[in-house]
């Protein structure tokens, strides 16, 4: 009976990959009927959230938007987004599977841009799915104008092999009204000097837990100003090593959250969002360019459908100091994907977005974003440029002090998945509900799931 | 007699050709994902570098199966999904089998029975992604429950749900434990009252008071049922995914103690670990295969 | 022996007082998570954040409509194409699970015992376990690849519905009805169309709504399967759980409960119409265990 039963089954199974060999047969001819002209007709998108969009709606020339296909049109082309939330790897590995299966599609499935982070731009910087800037047909003399670091960050064996429209300095930025009843001042200046060191900035927080505020919101807030002042890569040799500087983040948030300075939210909770708006008691976050008019400026709103103006909760009450350490966050790099069919189209959205003067200064001037164009930022640096989101304030010239700074050497390709279950394992230990030794050890078993080919201690 | 066997072999010839949408569908999508599962489970196969660099298939031997218990410590994440799976079967089991007394008593005679069934069969349906999302937004830090628990003067300050080992496990057993209980009470009542009616008589004209009844006549003759819903709810708990890992966003925190077999598995189907997938799976295909084994020759075969 | 009625009878009441008790907070815990997701998807952000309410608030079309709006959150697609998945997975299990189950029952022959227990066999094993070499089919084929058939083809072979289904033949299907169909003439496969699956018709539909529900509810496989899709083309619970992990979607409280409302009632309207249907149903399924 087994014996049958297995003979039977072994015959069953022949059978079913012959079948499944036929399949794949066809795979391989539709390959081959591939669009073929010069210019694609569809121009795929790849990002993780709408801010890329929504620059391209607003700045671009001759972009239209369809609201109700959620495509956009340049000339004849039409621009499909292809958005994947990012947590949990997903973004990335849709990308990954799309860009690996780049030569079996036709064109107009092929990606033609895709959009990457900081925190990993060296995985896909590396690696031959990118273009070379220079290929796509920007000049050095198109790109004099960037940030040196924005550049290097994207370098990879010398060549080029994307380009950002954002610089992304980070700074405090803290609740005007708040500054005024517990330090005595909003003067941004004044206030920079409270907290310019480590040991200032946790007085501070003393008298904020004093005074009934939190100092800070949830435990990853302070976490980059720590992450990106490392003395060495996440990943040296294969093998996970945690920097010092990280544990001196773990020590000072588990200080914070014994003694009540922070609300033990996480980034992007809802809770640590709530604490932003009207209803907050934190005294501030630690921010750089984009946080600032994409996620805080929404947060601080009382009604989200009105007006953005004073007088919509707490827009105007907010202002920005360097604070104790310099740090840069997030950043969006746009790279071509090999295997485009779209190269002209490509080149021309880098450089009206990531190269253009008066389309950047503009950027900056209506979304107080800080963008990639060291003259146009020294511009508005110098100007009477002001934000009314920031009670006045020009936070331009922080930013404009601070880009230059910015010192991107310690990244490895590993970093976001480093950084994300680091932050991970030790809200358990922030939580109180294990040792900091038991978390680090969570900390490595999660990386090698993750990362099966390195090594931890 | 020689005409009625040709017809009837004539027949049987529809026997075989009905089975076999069931049975090429099944070696297609069942069998070859089943042996190329085992395949793979002695291949080292996963993409390096984030993502971008396909490493192997190397033949490695039962590499996989020794990382899985030395490296990975499957055995805690079966701890996880047994201990979870507890929290929620025992009260699951003694309410169920306690309401589908009470519904059958004869002399108690409930009214709006079939309203109180229909209530309790409904978070059975519900999409248990949804159900976890609702959870997770109305037990969170400053949600709903934490507020309605503050404006009672019941807690001083929110209860950090999520952020407990036992608040986690238990949200997650107290949801298995509303999506399954109705279900039980309904299949253990059918049993009940597939019971000899005369059995109950007796005990009744010898004066046995309702709980004698019930234990020493229900649970005897529930015996067999009760097994079958004790295996086929360890089967379904082996795979208790969907409430976890959207309630935790995929991470098992905290400590990963709330981090079940099928989310672990699911964290190599998502980054293509191929061999590490393949060695959890065969793991639970030889655990799950079992105790269905189980199920067939203690219930199913004495049938035949 | 008065006495002792009266004492009986005061236990009587004191249990049926306590069995009333037990079963209200049960209704209560069944249901005040529904009523707390209705009344918050009827309040804005704002006021979530204030604090819960009992009653509901005034912004149930307000969010419904931001909702819609949403072309990150493509809500009506989601259920649209969860809707086209179930149906088809369930239509194609019911047919075919009446059709093997039909085998087994009619016909006499010689693997029948050993087929059948087969399917009994394996009727336990969750589709989990091979999951690993059903995504690897499935992203290695391309006429799978990035599409629906995977999530459809196979409830084709579903072996507790062919159980159930059998369970139902034995006891309504006499073998009489299809011989004499046979002297009329019928062709088998006809006398299945027509004949079988009428009779069975009460079985065929308490298996088809779980068969729906079980694929509606479905996350773990259409979660891999679609992994790669356009989120137009991601079915329901895949659009659920992203709520959890994407940080941009989480600004409107008010937006979100909508979003699980959506994808709760509906199923709880179709459950209470056809709930006597369901729940003897589990009852019959269950009584040969």
């Amino acid at each position: 009976m087994k014996k049958k039963l297995l003979s039977l089954i072994f015959v069953m199974v022949m059978i079913a990959s012959l079948l499944a060999a036929c399949g794949k047969a066809d795979d391989e001819t539709a390959a081959d009927d591939k669009n073929t002209a010069d210019e694609g007709k569809v121009l795929n998108i790849w990002c993780w959230n709408d801010e890329f969009q929504s620059r391209v709606k607003d700045f671009y020339p001759g972009y239209e938007h369809n609201d109700s296909t959620g495509e956009g049109k340049i000339g004849d082309i039409t621009v499909k987004w292809v958005i994947t939330p990012n947590e949990n790897n997903a973004y990335q590995n849709a990308l990954d599977a799309a860009l690996l299966d780049q030569k079996n599609k036709a064109a107009d499935d092929n990606v033609d841009i895709f959009l990457i982070e900081a925190d990993y731009a060296l995985k896909y910087t590396d690696s031959d799915y990118t273009m070379d800037v220079k290929k796509v047909g920007l000049t050095d003399a198109d790109m004099s104008e960037q940030y040196q670091y924005t550049k290097d960050i994207v370098t990879a064996n010398g060549k080029i092999k994307g380009s950002t429209w954002q610089a992304t300095p980070g700074l405090f930025v803290y609740r005007r009204s708040i500054a005024n009843e517990v330090l005595g001042t909003d003067d941004p200046a004044e206030v920079q000097k409270k907290l310019a060191d480590w040991n200032k900035f946790n007085a501070v927080a003393a008298d904020m837990k004093a005074s009934g505020y939190t100092m800070l919101a949830g435990y990853d807030d302070s976490y980059r100003t720590f992450s990106n002042n490392v003395s060495g890569p996440w990943v040296q040799g294969g093998k996970v090593v945690v920097d010092d500087n990280i544990m001196r983040w773990v020590d000072q948030t588990k200080e914070f959250t014994d003694k009540g300075y922070n609300k033990k939210t996480t980034l992007w909770a809802p809770e640590w969002a709530a604490e932003q708006g009207p209803e907050g008691t934190t005294f501030g976050f630690f921010y750089s360019t984009w946080g600032i008019n994409f996620t805080l400026l929404d947060n601080s709103l009382a009604d989200a459908k009105a007006a953005k103006e004073v007088g919509n909760g707490i827009y105007g009450d907010w202002a920005v100091c360097q604070g104790p350490e310099s740090y840069y966050w997030g950043g969006t790099w746009i790279c071509a994907a090999t295997g485009t069919d779209n190269v002209s189209a490509i080149k021309d959205i880098m450089l009206k977005l990531t190269c253009d003067k008066a389309i950047m200064k503009k950027i900056t001037e209506v979304t107080q974003d800080y963008t990639n164009h060291k003259a146009a930022m020294n511009e508005l640096a110098n100007s009477d440029f002001q934000s009314d989101f920031l009670g006045g304030q020009n936070h331009i010239a922080l930013f404009a002090e601070a880009a230059p700074k910015i010192d991107m050497s310690n990244i490895s390709p590993y970093d976001q998945g480093c950084n994300e279950e680091f932050q991970g394992a030790f809200k358990d230990y922030f939580d109180g509900n294990v040792s900091k030794e038991e978390a680090l050890q969570n900390f490595y078993t999660n990386i090698k799931v993750k990362y099966p080919e390195l090594t931890t201690n | 007699m020689a005409k009625k066997k040709s017809s009837c072999v004539r027949y049987t010839k529809w026997g075989y050709i009905f089975l076999i949408p069931f049975f090429l569908v099944y070696i297609l999508f069942s069998l070859i994902p089943l042996v190329s599962t085992i395949y793979n489970s002695f291949f080292e196969n996963y993409r390096a570098a984030g993502g971008l660099l396909q490493v192997g298939p190397n033949f490695v031997g039962i590499d996989n199966y020794i990382k899985l218990f030395k490296e990975y410590d499957i055995l805690m994440y079966t701890t996880n999904t047994i201990v979870i799976w507890l929290l929620g079967f025992i009260p699951q089991i003694i309410i169920s089998i306690t309401l589908a007394a009470w519904f059958t008593d004869l002399r108690l005679k409930l009214k709006a029975k079939s309203f109180f069934k229909t209530v309790i069969y409904m978070p059975g349906l519900i999409m248990a992604s949804a159900f976890a999302m609702l959870f997770f937004s109305i037990f969170s830090d400053a949600g709903p429950i934490n507020d309605i628990l503050l404006s009672l003067n019941i807690l001083d300050e929110p209860f950090r749900f999520l952020s407990s080992i036992a608040g986690t496990r238990g949200l997650i057993a107290l949801m298995n434990f509303l999506m399954w209980f109705g279900n039980t009470t309904i299949i253990l009542m059918a049993g009940i009252m597939s019971i000899d009616i005369s059995l109950f008589e007796a005990a009744e004209v010898d004066g046995a008071r309702s709980f004698q009844i019930f234990r020493k006549i229900t649970i005897p003759q529930l015996r067999p049922i009760l097994v079958y819903v004790l295996i086929t709810s360890l089967i379904g708990g082996l795979q208790m995914f969907d409430v976890p890992q959207v309630l935790t966003n995929g991470k098992g925190l905290p400590n990963n103690s709330s981090m079940t077999l099928i989310m672990f598995l699911n964290k190599h189907l998502y980054s293509y670990n191929y061999g590490m997938g393949g060695a959890l799976s065969v793991v639970l295909f030889v655990l799950t295969f079992g105790l269905s084994l189980l199920v067939y020759f203690a219930f199913v075969k004495k049938k035949d | 022996m008065r006495k002792e009625d009266n004492f009986s009878l005061f236990g009587l009441y004191l249990r049926r007082f306590f069995s009333y008790l037990v079963l209200i907070i049960l209704t209560l815990l069944c249901l005040v998570p529904f009523y707390v997701l209705f009344v918050n998807s009827s309040r804005s952000h704002a006021d979530i954040q204030k604090g819960f309410s009992l009653l509901p608030g005034k912004f149930l079309i307000t969010n419904y409509k931001s909702l819609l709006l949403d072309k990150n959150l493509p809500v009506i697609r989601g259920i649209a194409n969860s809707f086209i998945v179930a149906a088809s997975s369930s239509l194609l299990s019911v047919y075919f699970s009446s059709l093997t189950a039909y085998a087994v029952h009619a016909y006499d022959f010689k693997l029948k015992k050993l087929l059948f227990s087969f399917i009994l066999m394996v009727m336990m094993v969750p589709t989990q376990v091979t999951s690993l070499g059903f995504i690897k089919l499935v992203r290695e084929v391309s006429f799978l690849k990035n599409t629906y058939w995977p999530l459809i083809i196979p409830s084709i072979s579903a072996p507790i519905v062919v159980f159930f289904i059998k369970q139902y033949m034995e006891t309504a299907l006499p073998v009489e009805i299809v011989e004499a169909a046979r002297i009329d003439g019928s062709h088998e496969f006809s006398t299945f169309n027509r004949i079988v699956l009428p009779i069975m018709k009460p079985a065929i539909a308490v298996q088809a709504i779980f068969s729906f529900t079980s694929s509606w509810n479905n996350y773990f496989i259409p979660a891999l399967v679609l992994a790669e899709v356009d989120k137009n083309k991601k079915t329901l619970p895949i659009l659920i759980a992203q709520l959890r992990s994407a940080d941009f979607l989480k600004f409107d409280m008010g937006k979100l409960y909508m979003m699980i409302a959506l994808s709760i009632f509906p199923i709880i309207i179709v459950y209470l119409i056809l709930s006597k249907q369901i729940v003897s149903g589990v009852a019959m399924g269950s009584v040969k265990g």
